[in-house]
């Protein structure tokens, strides 16, 4: 077809590559397919350098870093609050849940608790942003393997939750809500019931696509026993969330380390799947969309009068120390290490973010595999681009 | 199979239809649904059916705390800077002058006060996070819902004064809250 | 059309080129109405949303709009392509569509050739795409297209035959390979001595009529078997380097296929243009009816195809092979020894 031979594409790629620590051997066989930063199967701009042998995987490697936008560094020049805004931007989908950590690490140095009712407004948010986000999962995982009608459901039932948000905020996507000491205003008037419709409808989309996405064979067949993530090799590898339940990993920082939000007042369950397969990371995340609706239907029942802001500074400047605060966000397991000096700018935010160790799993999960099933393993996985980049 | 779901879902027998007939049946409910939003003998109406709101013909009503665009009341504005200085973007531009007030007795001495220039919000370069507003101490920028205000130059979005002023009509009244809440509803100074 | 029909006689030419001519608009209008009734109206029912609203009342002007964006596009190729092959590639694929719409017949005498092993040719000619899509896939110099357009020829050909073995049911029914004379067994047959439906093929030979329809949805590459278009690597398969009329004849010739297939389907085993001849109608009324017949039925079996393609996730290219060896053929075969035994016992 060309003239230019592999062993001429394998230097170039070798040369541009460097900086994507890309093991290539002179292989006069096999073909090296860039699933490059613009395609439909990754969730933004990741690349997979994936050697083939024709139609399997020999080895591949993602290269991330097309989106970093250097969060860490500009956290260095901004104020707390400017922070929030900005990190809402990280996970774009639930965006309330980047807040959170941010600013549980925050009242840690400042010493401060925010008031009851401020906790369980935060929790109800935290698990509508984690609707928010797995609702699109679920359809996104139709898209990939070629179902195109879920995801328009996906998308349908998700604008009732972001309607949500929006009355109670002001922004669908971006809510900026969370303040050092509380949250930024109360609820609207009639925002609890609606949100128990809103959930009510969340169960039946559920239902749906178990009827139309999981039920079907067709997805069955994809998604049985592809990529299958052994429990040790996921802790080695540093999976969370709901990689690490589907493989029978019964972890959940809501319930084994929660702080500062109101979950141990609320009657709900853990759901992990010993498979480890596809179709494990698929059903779980299911079962999690059902249970934090059921959450919030208690979290709305009973949320205790009082103020939402405790007492805190105007001009807020934190004092000086470390604090490392992660939750159980959407994506896994989302972590804040802030470094302060006293000032009004953090000196040093290191963010730990769910889909970077989530994705380093790749090039042992994509060895051996067919094509097509790196769309469904790399669907299945779950990353944000925004998350993995920062 | 051990992905048997304990949530309280009723578990009755019936008879299993093949997962693909099942699929194939939700679809065509949904496709019914949006033809037929009365049913079946009304005749077909789709565009109540879907889901889709067609603008600019059909216009959604956002939220009333929707962040659509900021308002600007000139006269409680000190000029203080403190929204110049909060916003993460810098994207507001202010320019004061020190003037003399009419004294607020009779026999009283002039006041010094700070007199706007210019106030602008480049909308560019604005992330609708809503620093400003909320570090505003003397009630001077409000939230809009209004949110159609694109332009066809980039150098447009650069909202002055007067045009500030303008959105301050459509910001709404603050929303009464929950039951529970021990926070006093503001009101907006009309 | 017969001098019976027109009334004055006509040169074999002028016959010919009518009837091609009628044909020709019949199948464009026919694929153009099945485009926005079913991509553009159905599938955005079933999606919860409205599709193409703007374009002329409701949309429907949307396809014209599409043809003259399509028109008015770049033709560009890639450096290394075979011009030739690449821009016979597309014809080829269209001429099979149309081919195939030369022995359907739509009324007793309209039909552009009644030929006597009528089955046989459309089968035979509907296999001529799968040359175009190599040779699309070759002549696009590039990898995935190749990858695709291989995936492609590997599925068609998989799929020809449960296509083949399923119609062989409905061929000995009637005991012909002429399609006027399939439709003929079916308007007058009775089912137990009751003659008021006919005897369409669907009711006695289903798990033929299952059998061909799945093999319709793969020689289609429709959702779940769309491997080779809508692959992984790959946007458009062995379409990805085509642009403008070239790309825009791919598209016609998919649903004009779509709604030849199903032509063929509704001829085999829904009886065609004819409604039972119990009813009594006669020739002149059918050669008017007649059309209108079969485009029903053939819509309606298109769009149990749409449905079914946008209802489903996709196989993998091994899985549908599977489906195809292991599962289709030896039902098909099956189906044509029971036929054949009932056939002479009864």
């Amino acid at each position: 077809m060309t003239a230019v031979t592999d062993r001429q594409k394998l230097q170039y790629i070798t040369a541009r590559a460097a900086d994507a620590r890309v093991n290539v051997e002179l292989e006069t066989e096999g073909m090296t397919l860039n699933i490059g930063p613009q395609h439909p199967a990754t969730h933004g701009t990741l690349r997979i350098v994936a050697r083939l042998d024709g139609e399997q995987v020999i080895a591949a490697e993602p290269v991330a870093g097309y989106m970093h936008r250097g969060y860490e560094k500009i956290a260095e020049v901004r104020t707390y609050a400017q922070v929030t805004t900005l990190v809402n931007r990280i996970d774009w989908l639930g965006s309330f849940a980047n807040e959170v950590p941010f600013i549980l690490a925050a009242e840690r140095l400042m010493e401060v608790e925010a008031p009851p009712r401020a906790m369980w407004i935060r929790t109800i948010l935290f698990e509508m942003s984690r609707i928010a986000n797995l609702i699109l999962f679920l359809g996104d995982m139709g898209v990939q393997l070629g179902a195109i009608t879920p995801v328009f459901f996906a998308f349908r039932d998700r604008e009732y939750v972001l309607d949500q948000i929006e009355r109670v905020t002001g922004g669908r996507f971006h809510p900026n809500f969370d303040r050092i000491g509380g949250v930024k205003d109360d609820l609207p008037k009639g925002w609890l019931e609606d949100t128990k419709a809103v959930m009510e409808k969340v169960r039946s989309f559920c239902d749906e696509i178990e009827d139309l996405l999981m039920g079907s064979e067709v997805f069955q067949q994809r998604t049985r026993g592809i990529g299958i993530i052994p429990p040790d090799v996921a802790l080695q590898y540093g999976l969370s969330g709901a990689n690490a339940r589907a493989s029978g990993i019964d972890w959940d920082l809501r319930r084994d380390n929660c702080i500062g939000l109101a979950y141990p007042e609320v009657d709900w369950k853990v759901w992990t799947h010993p498979d480890g397969d596809s179709f494990a990371r698929f059903w779980v995340r299911l079962q999690e969309v059902r249970e934090a609706s059921r959450i919030i239907d208690q979290l709305a029942d009973g949320v205790p009068s009082g103020p939402i802001m405790a007492k805190v500074p105007r001009i807020i400047k934190v004092p000086a120390g470390e604090a490392w605060i992660s939750t159980e966000n959407p994506l896994g397991e989302m972590g804040y290490y802030v470094v302060s000096q006293g000032d009004l700018t953090p000196f040093r935010l290191k963010i730990r973010s769910a889909s970077f160790n989530n994705i380093s799993i790749t090039p042992w999960l994509l060895r051996g595999v067919y094509v097509p099933d790196i769309v469904t393993i790399l669907a299945s996985l779950y990353f944000i681009l925004g998350d993995i980049d920062r | 199979m051990s992905d048997t779901p304990s949530s309280p879902r009723p578990k009755l027998p019936k008879p299993q239809l093949p997962g693909v007939l099942k699929g194939l049946g939700v679809t065509l409910r949904t496709a019914k649904e949006t033809m037929f939003p009365d049913g079946l003998l009304r005749p077909p109406a789709p565009s109540r059916g879907a889901a889709t709101v067609q603008y600019p013909h059909e216009k959604e009503e956002p939220a009333p705390r929707a962040r659509g665009v900021i308002t600007l009341v000139e006269d409680n504005c000190t000029a203080c800077m403190l929204c110049a200085r909060e916003c993460p973007d810098w994207c507001i531009y202010i320019e004061a002058h020190k003037t003399l007030a009419p004294p607020r007795r009779e026999g009283g001495k002039p006041r010094q006060v700070n007199a706007l220039d210019r106030f602008d919000i480049d909308y560019s370069l604005c992330m609708y996070c809503g620093i400003c507003v909320e570090v505003c101490p003397f009630e001077a920028l409000f939230w809009s819902p209004e949110y159609e205000y694109s332009e066809p130059r980039i150098a447009d979005l650069l909202h002055d004064k007067e045009r500030l002023g303008e959105w301050f009509e459509t910001v709404p009244d603050f929303e009464a809250l929950e039951a529970g809440s021990e926070v006093k509803v503001k009101k907006v100074p009309r | 059309m017969s001098a019976a029909v027109l009334g004055i006689e006509l040169a074999y030419w002028q016959s010919t080129l009518i009837r091609v001519v009628a044909g020709l608009v019949a199948v464009l209008l026919l694929t153009g109405g099945v485009v926005y009734l079913y991509l553009f109206k159905f599938v955005s029912f079933m999606q919860s949303r409205l599709g193409p609203m703007e374009a002329g009342p409701y949309g429907s002007l949307q396809l014209l709009a599409e043809v003259g964006k399509w028109l008015q596009k770049e033709d560009i190729h890639t450096e290394d392509s075979d011009r030739l092959v690449f821009g016979l590639a597309p014809a080829v694929v269209l001429s099979s569509t149309f081919l195939m719409f030369v022995v359907i017949p739509a009324g007793p005498d309209l039909v552009i050739a009644n030929l006597g092993t009528g089955v046989y040719y459309v089968l035979a000619v509907s296999a001529l795409s799968v040359l175009g899509i190599l040779m699309a896939g070759w002549a696009s110099a590039n990898k995935y297209a190749l990858m695709g357009a291989l995936r492609a020829g590997g599925q068609l050909i998989a799929y020809e035959l449960p296509m083949v073995l399923a119609v062989l049911g409905v061929v000995i029914m009637a005991g012909s390979l002429n399609l006027q004379d399939i439709v003929a067994a079916q308007a007058g047959g009775e089912i137990f001595g009751f003659s008021g439906i006919g005897n369409p093929y669907v009711l006695t030979q289903f798990v033929a009529f299952a059998v061909f329809m799945i093999a319709v949805q793969a020689e289609l590459t429709q959702t779940p078997f769309d491997m080779p278009i809508a692959e992984s690597e790959l946007v458009a398969g062995y379409q990805v380097e085509y642009s403008g009329i070239r790309f825009l004849v791919y598209f016609i010739s998919e649903f004009a296929t779509a709604v030849a297939f199903a032509a063929v389907a509704s001829t085999l085993f829904l009886g065609g243009w004819a409604l039972p001849t119990s009813w009594g109608l006669s020739a002149g009324v059918m050669n008017v009816v007649g059309p209108l017949v079969v485009a029903t039925k053939a819509v309606l079996l298109v769009g149990v195809v749409f449905w079914v393609r946008f209802s489903f996730p996709r196989f993998r290219e091994d899985q549908l092979q599977k489906l195809a060896w292991k599962v289709l053929i030896p039902i098909a075969l099956a189906n044509i020894l029971v036929t054949a035994v009932f056939k002479v016992a009864f």
